[in-house]
């Protein structure tokens, strides 16, 4: 597995467990009322479960897998890749922040910049989607 | 395939059958006797089929822990695939129930389903974490 996807699949790992941590406490909210603000923190275990954990995972996933390349460098231009991952992460941070303390704009600059971050990394791994090369003949 | 794999994969199939259906309930004449089972519907979307569905694959095709335990703790996946549908064939019963008609049971049984499902996710990723390394 390539550092980057190990990075990719870490991260996704963390939000997971912060997206099913916020899930958990939202569903025993429902069964025993211990706060009644708790409601607020939806948008996060949306944004940790879909973008963090699901959607981290797989580019993680595809970066490793995908098709390479027999010249140059096998996984394309890692260094959009790279940027994806930073976009993706600082992103959901953003988010984070503007749920939790109400920061205006946070937001609306962390969805950008994870939609920056998906176009990163389709951008960088687009060619790799191929059929199989033909291996030559010997 | 890891037996472990199939169970996931089998199961996570089931719930995105399962989940169809009730996509068809929720908007047909009997939706108005199954208020409060929308959130159900959903996790078993994302949790029964996505979410198992990665939990399996991972399970199966990350790299080895170590040539004695080429897929770690076997013991942690079963925990997982247990907690997991344990957790939510509780919260698929017991929430739709509660919103009906609260009870005390009902209650404590979400809060089971919540750690539960909690728990299956805190051992995927304990047997996971160390299966991820560079080559």
């Amino acid at each position: 597995m390539p550092r980057l996807s190990v990075y990719f699949v870490r991260a996704s790992l963390i939000h997971a467990l912060l997206g099913f941590t916020v899930g958990g406490l939202l569903l025993a909210n429902k069964g025993v009322m211990f706060s009644p603000t708790l409601w607020s923190l939806l948008p996060l275990h949306i944004e940790f479960a879909f973008i963090g954990w699901m959607a981290q995972f797989a580019m993680g996933v595809a970066f490793w897998i995908l098709q390479r390349f027999s010249r140059g460098s096998p996984r394309g231009n890692e260094k959009l890749v790279w940027a994806a991952f930073a976009l993706l992460n600082t992103g959901i941070l953003l988010v984070v922040i503007q749920s939790l303390f109400g920061v205006n704009g946070f937001a609306l600059s962390g969805r950008i910049m994870e939609l920056l971050g998906l176009a990163a990394f389709a951008a960088g791994n687009w060619r790799r989607i191929k059929p199989l090369e033909d291996k030559p003949r010997s | 395939m890891p037996t472990l794999t199939r169970w996931f994969l089998k199961a996570a199939l089931l719930y995105l059958l399962f989940a169809l259906v009730a996509g068809v309930l929720l908007v047909s004449s009997v939706s108005k006797f199954i208020t409060g089972f929308f959130p159900a519907y959903f996790h078993m979307l994302t949790f029964g089929w996505l979410t198992q569905l990665i939990f399996g694959v991972a399970f199966w095709m990350f790299p080895k822990y170590s040539i004695a335990k080429s897929r770690g703790h076997e013991w942690l996946g079963w925990a997982t695939f247990i907690l997991l549908n344990t957790g939510l064939l509780l919260r698929i019963i017991f929430e739709p129930l509660n919103a009906i008609a609260p009870s005390l049971m009902n209650s404590w049984a979400l809060i089971a389903s919540a750690i539960l499902q909690w728990l299956s996710g805190f051992s995927f990723v304990l047997n996971t974490w160390v299966r991820i390394k560079e080559r």
